[in-house]
């Protein structure tokens, strides 16, 4: 054991932690340098100063993104939980009981299954589905199911609708991974429990609030944490799916979609670090956030 | 059911006005219809816009304008598939995404267990630091240094390249690899390893040939939440890949939408995206136990 362990153990880790350092950390850290410079993605560069931070504080356009993150980052987990909550509550208990034993409702097993398999399909494909799902004449699916005396939506070419529309496409995928995950911990929670509390008369939605939810509660952290980094995400959907890449006129704008046009549309890849450098500091503060919530949870417990 | 519903009934009727008589009989559960109608909706969304793309892609373009979404197709034709794997290269785009992925995946399974493994099982100075290094990846999105990254394949001349697009998807996979490894690495009992210490196993084949069969379970798990990760990636292949006959198949898929659009060609669209839809059901439905275990292996720890 104690001889060539040194040997050993550079051997293994060289070449994952020098991958890990150049494309990783690497370029994190040239993000800070280069968000002081006027960069444009190819060739030299000179040092601006802080110009690209003072340039983003009055960018409106980055502001609008960073409201639209905000807006997807509060209302896509909340309802993708909630949705997902009930669901899997129904196909574990929602069946009623039978001789004391609750019990999933009929068709269970192939809900889930069912449910599940948009997880697997990647964004950009949904994405792409989902354009013409919602295509503003009738050859978009809902258009085309809509009456015909009805004028066509226009869905993601609409200002006021566009962002939504994104929302539902997200919550579409998501839901089923939610329900297999709090299925699984729904599953874990002994039986005994629920019929000790229908003895006493408990309804089901008294079983789900005092019974579910709070036993539950770490799935439905984690949950929050998967979906916030979702939600913040969002970039093959916007690239993909709206009028313009974030528009119409920046009703769908998010700041992966600002990173992205600023470093490869405008050519202004060092005010794109800046955005990212603006990014690692939100990103921190969440992860922090994150890791005292759940920390004073578990002390209380 | 009949139990715990009937009792308290029976012993009011005298104050209450008289009951349905179906109550006498099997009473149907409010709730569980409810429960049924919503499940079943949910299933109806999740699965109406995949056959609505299948159908679509046996139509002719006019009949997809023809205000029927889920009208049969006159004709159960494949030009539309024949079309989009000739002329829209969605084969090429394919094999391109299995080249790829067969090599990350594998790549990053071999170098994120080596690492995992001795950073789970060995001290020596710099152990926590690199751990933290990587486990801190895990907190920041991947398109916050978007224009740095580019700089760093341009410079390493690893744009265009697939060799550069399996390099920068294993460098961005590692620190969830590592991470679920060297977790679930302590879990593993310290007694076989020793023993085949006395035996003379040297470092390295005490990794092979004991610690990666004891670990089968966790490395499945993580395999297959990195294939489907990275046959999903969107963000990286649009940064690397430039040259339209590298493309993988969640880029080609957004060309084929894009051109789509322009030459009108729905028909070539919706068979491409049923393409690359099929296997995914296929493999689903093969190995529906493993990928959700494996998908939710993150969450659930």
């Amino acid at each position: 054991m104690r001889h060539g362990k040194y040997p050993f153990i550079i051997g293994f880790l060289a070449v994952p932690v020098a991958l890990y350092a150049i494309f990783v950390v690497g370029a994190y850290l040239q993000m800070f340098r280069l968000s002081l410079t006027d960069w444009s993605g190819y060739g030299t560069f000179k040092d601006i100063g802080f110009d690209n931070f003072v340039k983003l504080w009055n960018d409106e356009v980055i502001w609008t993104a960073l409201r639209h993150n905000g807006f997807l980052l509060l209302v896509m987990p909340i309802v993708t939980i909630a949705i997902a909550l009930l669901f899997a509550f129904l196909l574990n208990v929602g069946g009623g009981s039978k001789g004391g034993m609750t019990r999933g409702v009929w068709g269970s097993k192939i809900y889930r299954v069912v449910f599940f398999f948009p997880q697997l399909l990647a964004l950009a494909l949904v994405a792409v589905i989902f354009q013409r799902v919602y295509g503003p004449d009738k050859s978009g699916m809902i258009n085309g199911l809509l009456p015909d005396s009805w004028e066509p939506w226009l869905f993601l070419a609409d200002e006021k609708w566009a962002l939504t529309c994104i929302l539902i496409v997200l919550i579409w995928q998501a839901v089923g991974f939610y329900v297999v995950l709090f299925s699984a911990g729904m599953g874990s929670i002994g039986q005994e429990i629920y019929e000790a509390a229908a003895l006493d008369g408990a309804s089901r939605i008294t079983l789900f609030f005092k019974i579910t939810l709070p036993l539950l509660w770490g799935n439905i952290q984690v949950a929050w944490i998967y979906l916030g980094i979702a939600a913040f995400d969002a970039f093959a959907l916007v690239n993909i799916m709206t009028v313009n890449q974030g528009g119409p006129n920046n009703s769908t704008q998010v700041l992966s979609m600002q990173i992205y046009l600023n470093a490869f549309k405008y050519s202004q890849a060092g005010y794109a670090s800046a955005i990212g450098v603006v990014l690692f500091f939100l990103a921190l503060s969440f992860a922090w956030l994150t890791l005292r919530v759940t920390r004073s949870d578990s002390v209380e417990a | 059911m009949t139990n715990l519903t009937t009792i308290p009934s029976a012993g009011a009727t005298t104050a209450e006005p008289p009951a349905p008589a179906k109550e006498t009989g099997r009473r149907v559960n409010p709730l569980g219809g409810v429960a049924h109608l919503a499940l079943f909706l949910w299933a109806l969304a999740t699965v109406g816009p995949l056959i609505w793309v299948a159908l679509a892609s046996f139509k002719t373009n006019e009949e997809i304008f023809l205000d029927e979404p889920f009208g049969l197709p006159q004709s159960w034709a494949f030009k539309n598939f024949a079309d989009a794997w000739s002329e829209a290269h969605i084969g090429q785009y394919f094999l391109n995404s299995v080249f790829v992925v067969l090599l990350s995946t594998a790549g990053t399974m071999l170098l994120g267990s080596m690492a995992a493994y001795v950073l789970a099982r060995y001290r020596f100075p710099g152990n926590r630091f690199i751990y933290y290094l990587f486990v801190s990846g895990l907190a920041f999105p991947t398109f916050m240094a978007l224009a740095p990254l580019f700089g760093i394949a341009q410079a390493m001349n690893l744009l265009d390249s697939f060799f550069g697009l399996i390099v920068i998807y294993i460098a961005y996979s590692l620190s969830f690899t590592v991470f679920f490894l060297v977790a679930f690495f302590r879990t593993l009992p310290h007694e076989i390893e020793e023993a085949a210490t006395v035996d003379g196993a040297g470092h390295v084949r005490r990794f092979f040939q004991v610690m990666l069969p004891m670990a089968k379970s966790g490395l499945v798990s993580i395999a297959i939440f990195n294939i489907v990760g990275q046959w999903n990636q969107y963000l990286l292949p649009v940064v690397i890949m430039q040259s339209e006959d590298k493309y993988v198949l969640t880029q080609g898929i957004a060309n084929i939408s894009v051109s789509a659009g322009y030459q009108a060609e729905w028909g070539q669209l919706f068979a491409a995206l049923t393409l690359s839809i099929l296997p995914m059901i296929i493999v689903y439905a093969v190995f529906q136990r493993q990928i959700q275990a494996g998908l939710t292996s993150g969450a659930v720890k």
